[in-house]
């Protein structure tokens, strides 16, 4: 049975952006659908096609059929029958989607009254049970709160209680969870999980984290400009995939087990890539016209892919897609079927997935060859502190407390390697960041870059060991000043130190050679670039000055997969070339083992943990690097859905007033299953980093480690 | 938020008497009250200017501080001094703030309901033709000084009576004398009050109408997109439920800050609309008392606006706090 079909759905923005561009699916109930895309494939267009709320000037085309009954071209009215009660919608962003001057509970009544017709009262009863349900603490007081005073996580499940009020029969989510830290992201999908099992509505969940949908859906669709370019179950699609797109993003995918993706039956490039051709990025409305619109990044592409957009045909078992001329390329050698007699095999022959643990582990690209303790320091950084006063009131501004962002942390960065500083949101990692690159004396303690002490120096002084020291931040779209072009963006480091007029010129068109740019992109204003060559152009400027520490805070998080890939591809290769050394701030563990040789995971303003990535990721020897992993989803179905994990309860305490003893005691797992002699030992004192006596160089503040770390993995 | 209030409220004081003691200093030094006896003929003899300055403690032989400590000491008690004339400023004050209030407020009221519900009616209907004559509408009416508006209206309203043939627009002065004696009783004096009220609020209305539903529609388009009225959207709330309940709601929260400045612009152009229909409110006494260099009219004046202006920022303080719960709760990091 099928409760939500769609079929040939088109949306088109005036004037002519072709949004999504032919799409079909259909799903039974309690079923899960993933849709897969960077940003811009048209994703959201689609959600909001669905629920009937485009704007205005959208035109819409094509079928979408809720228990076989048409919604598309119903009238406001109507639909409003319609959303709300049998389909409803789960927003990206938690933060904006809940109106603010309302109470919660207040807002999951409206929804139950407006359908249910049920008094006011009754309504307000049920959304506590409501709130119950999806885990929220003391709900019935919690329900007269307003939306400010609850965290991300706990808002998306008040949008999650939103969305199963009145027992939907599918319910669409816009990337649930992309806005939220991945200790959360995990509770709150498995939030969304209880309510999928308390309705049984069929799930649409859109997003860009391969991960998430690997543990969720049960089938997978894949969108690139516009269009479903590939459909299929979802083991036999990370399996298996056979379009090229497809394939491309999971290769680019960096995974947290450090294993590299390979699909069943060997790498159908032959050594090829998918081409991170960054401003090709996929404008809907120029692609179709000429042929396939992934062709300019394929790398199997053939004469045929430029007649005309493929139509998706039947490629594998249980209804497996892709739009794609050239499946022979990706097909499976192994099988000695040609892709069409494919169709016939309805056998389910799933094998095993290659056990990961035998997977090769990329070589590094540069092998640290000298041991770490013989490389000169970079930076040098002990009992780091950096306290926040707060305070309140307008007028009378009195002292209400410290926030303990940055609480004493050590850690040092030798020439050559890359550092990365990893924890949740509000951990203070980008905080300690930029007191580093103050470069002034800190509230406490010791900042060394290249071996002078920030503390002791004056302002010439610092200004010179700038030059050494520059900074990548998080989100190319702001951090560029739109009215400055790439040249004298890149210039503007060099004037400033006093480089001759006459070398600049040269100096630039280096620098973009060196970051993978033409020189033709030194004419453009940022906004002319796409988010990759605008990294690209961050960066270039951060080495401008022949750098011999760069701080990059987030380099990669606001870019899609494949454009990630590449930006990390360029860090690498540049570490190596130049022999620069890194302090890489992230909250995404995958980019880090991808990245980093050394990880410092940070908690409430300290490190709890720092040691020699793949040692920390393999035997995470502190309660918290483990949660943490377990957090993050693994891209494979088979694997994600046999992982035993903890899954970190509770959200970050109030860093203004940190818990007693050991910080993290009161989500700590291992807390709990501790006898009381042990455990007073947490509650009393905060544990000190000690080393482990078998890694070089690492360090962990935990009174229990785990002694046996993964044995019970 | 009591706690709040009563710091604001002590905020508040100490600016009026800031506010109110810059105006009598002001007014003290630069207004020439003894002009008013030498342009006089035959001019008074020396003494008895002396003597009735002094009287009326406008004197500019005495120290100013001398004068301000008198005048202050009087405020103290609720006494602002007296009028050039010798009447008691405080009494004449509260009469003439009557007026003006009775002729203020109806279109005050009356004018910012209809400039929020049609600004945010305008930003809805975006691009549409109602948006297009609202926008063009209170533009017009922005750019139109209110005493050339209020003639405007006087004539149209004039040649409607032309027309009828029927007084029915009446503008000059609070009411006519004697209306109350008809066969309606004071029931006509009450409906007389009101047709001389027509005008003069339609005047107040329009320019605030075209203040408030500026503001209102761009505060509008800014929650049109919002997330959390696609959200109501999403529950099943109609396009225009969703946007009354949960957008209008919402966007309704700046205007409030709004409501503390275009208080004192109100009582600005209170002065061309008593001048223009003949009432003798606050506006009219001060730009009068300024000509005559009645200092003590004009400190109070002054200070009575200061007044004004601060508890229509306190009033505005309130309805954030009761609108906006992210405010109420404190200074919650």
């Amino acid at each position: 049975m099928t409760v939500l079909e769609v079929t040939g759905l088109r949306v088109t923005y005036a004037p002519d952006v072709r949004a999504v561009r032919g799409v079909d699916f259909a799903l039974g109930p309690g079923e899960v659908l993933g849709v897969v895309g960077e940003s811009g494939s048209g994703k959201t267009a689609l959600a909001l096609a669905v629920m009937g709320l485009l704007p205005p000037d959208a035109q819409v085309a094509g079928s979408v059929r809720l228990r076989d009954e048409e919604l598309l071209g119903r009238s406001d009215a109507d639909l409003s029958r319609i959303r709300g009660k049998d389909l409803t919608m789960v927003f990206q962003d938690p933060l904006s989607a809940l109106t603010p001057v309302y109470p919660v509970g207040d807002q999951i009544a409206e929804t139950i009254q407006i359908h249910a017709g049920a008094t006011r009262a009754a309504a307000r009863a049920r959304a506590v049970e409501l709130l119950d349900l999806v885990g929220i603490p003391a709900a019935a007081r919690r329900a007269r709160a307003y939306p400010h005073e609850f965290s991300g996580g706990m808002r998306q499940r008040v949008m999650i209680a939103m969305a199963i009020a009145n027992d939907p029969v599918a319910i669409v989510a816009d990337e649930p969870t992309t806005a939220l830290d991945m200790t959360i992201q995990a509770q709150v999908l498995e939030v969304l999980r209880v309510a999928k099992e308390a309705t049984g509505a069929a799930i649409v969940l859109i997003t860009h984290d391969l991960g998430v949908v690997a543990g969720f859906a049960d089938r997978v669709m894949v969108m690139y400009a516009g269009r479903a370019v590939e459909t299929g179950p979802v083991e036999e699609m990370y399996r298996r995939p056979r379009m090229p797109y497809t394939i491309g993003l999971m290769q680019s995918l960096p995974r947290i087990d450090g294993a590299v993706w390979t699909p069943a039956g060997g790498d159908p490039w032959r050594g090829g890539r998918m081409a991170p051709i960054e401003s090709a990025s996929p404008t809907a409305s120029a692609a179709g016209s000429t042929g396939c619109s992934f062709r300019p990044r394929c790398p199997v592409a053939v004469l045929g892919c430029a007649d005309g957009e493929p139509e998706p045909a039947v490629v594998g078992p249980s209804g497996h897609t892709a739009a794609c001329v050239n499946t022979a390329a990706t097909a499976d050698p192994s099988d000695g079927l040609r892709p069409e007699e494919v169709v016939q095999d309805t056998a389910l022959a799933v094998p095993l997935p290659e056990d990961p643990c035998n997977v090769e582990k990329p070589a590094d690209p540069v092998p640290v060859r000298s041991y770490r303790n013989e490389r000169p320091v970079v930076l040098y950084v002990d009992d780091l502190v950096r306290h926040h006063q707060l305070y309140r009131g307008r007028f009378f501004r009195r002292r209400a407390g410290t926030v303990h962002a940055v609480d004493g942390v050590g850690f040092d960065v030798r020439v050559g390697e890359t550092l990365a500083l990893v924890g949740e949101s509000g951990c203070g990692k980008t905080t300690a960041l930029m007191e580093i690159l103050r470069l002034a004396r800190p509230q406490r303690g010791r900042v060394a870059v290249l071996g002078q002490d920030t503390a002791e120096l004056r302002s010439a002084g610092r200004k010179a060991l700038r030059r050494d020291v520059q900074v990548v931040f998080q989100d190319p779209f702001t951090s560029l000043d739109p009215r400055m072009r790439v040249a004298d963006i890149l210039a503007e480091p060099l004037v400033t130190h006093g480089v001759p007029a006459f070398q600049i010129g040269g100096r630039v068109r280096e620098l973009l050679e060196l970051v993978g740019l033409e020189p033709g992109h030194a004419g453009r204003y940022p906004q002319g670039l796409s988010g990759g060559q605008r990294q690209r152009v961050g960066i270039a400027r951060a080495l401008a000055l022949e750098p011999q520490l760069l701080l990059l805070d987030e380099p990669v998080a606001a870019l899609d997969v494949s454009v990630q890939a590449g930006v990390m591809d360029l860090l690498e290769e540049l570490r190596a070339r130049i022999g620069l050394a890194y302090l890489f701030v992230s909250h995404d563990l995958a980019v880090v083992r991808r990245i980093a040789h050394r990880v410092a995971v940070m908690y409430l303003g300290r490190i709890v943990e720092i040691g020699a990535v793949d040692e920390v990721y393999d035997a995470p020897a502190h309660p918290y690097t483990r949660a943490l992993l377990d957090a993050v989803p693994l891209p494979d179905p088979f694997l994600e859905r046999r992982r035993l994990r903890t899954p970190l309860q509770g959200e970050l305490p109030d860093p203004a007033a940190p818990p007693a003893g050991c910080r993290f005691r009161p989500r700590c797992p291992r807390y709990a299953g501790l006898t009381g002699d042990e455990g007073r030992l947490c509650d009393e004192r905060d544990p000190e980093p000690q080393p482990i006596m078998t890694a070089m160089d690492r360090h962990v503040a935990c009174h229990h480690p785990l002694a046996h770390p993964g044995a019970d993995q | 938020m009591a706690a709040f209030l009563l710091r604001r409220l002590v905020n508040y004081t100490a600016l009026v008497v800031l506010a109110a003691s810059l105006a009598y200093l002001l007014a003290a030094a630069a207004l020439k009250p003894r002009a008013n006896f030498e342009d006089r003929a035959p001019r008074p003899p020396e003494a008895v200017v002396e003597a009735q300055l002094t009287r009326l403690n406008l004197n500019d032989r005495t120290p100013l501080a001398d004068r301000y400590r008198t005048w202050a000491g009087g405020v103290l008690h609720g006494d602002f001094g007296r009028t050039w004339q010798g009447e008691p400023v405080t009494a004449e004050l509260w009469r003439r703030l009557g007026v003006s209030l009775r002729l203020l407020l109806a279109g005050a009221v009356l004018g910012s309901a209809f400039g929020i519900l049609l600004g945010a009616y305008a930003a809805i209907a975006r691009g549409r033709a109602a948006d297009r004559l609202i926008t063009v509408g209170s533009s017009l009416l922005l750019a139109v000084p209110v005493f050339v508006l209020a003639v405007l209206l006087q004539i149209v309203a004039g040649k409607a009576n032309d027309a009828t043939g029927l007084r029915v627009f009446e503008w000059v002065g609070e009411s006519t004398p004697g209306a109350s004696d008809g066969p309606f009783g004071p029931l006509g004096g009450l409906g007389d009050r009101f047709r001389h009220l027509l005008l003069p609020t339609v005047t107040i209305a329009l320019a605030q109408f075209a203040l408030y539903s500026r503001y209102q529609r761009s505060m509008m388009l800014d929650v049109l997109q919002a997330d959390f009225v696609r959200t109501a959207r999403a529950k099943g709330l109609r396009r225009r439920a969703a946007l009354l309940r949960h957008g209008l709601r919402t966007a309704l929260i700046p205007m409030t800050t709004y409501f503390a400045y275009t208080f004192g612009l109100l009582l600005l152009g209170g002065v061309f609309t008593e001048k223009a229909f003949g009432r003798h409110g606050v506006g009219e006494w001060l730009v009068d008392s300024i000509s005559r260099g009645d200092v003590n009219v004009v400190a109070a004046v002054n200070c009575l606006a200061a007044c004004g202006v601060l508890l229509a920022g306190l009033v505005s303080d309130v309805l954030y706090g009761v609108l906006d719960p992210r405010v109420r709760t404190g200074a919650a990091v």
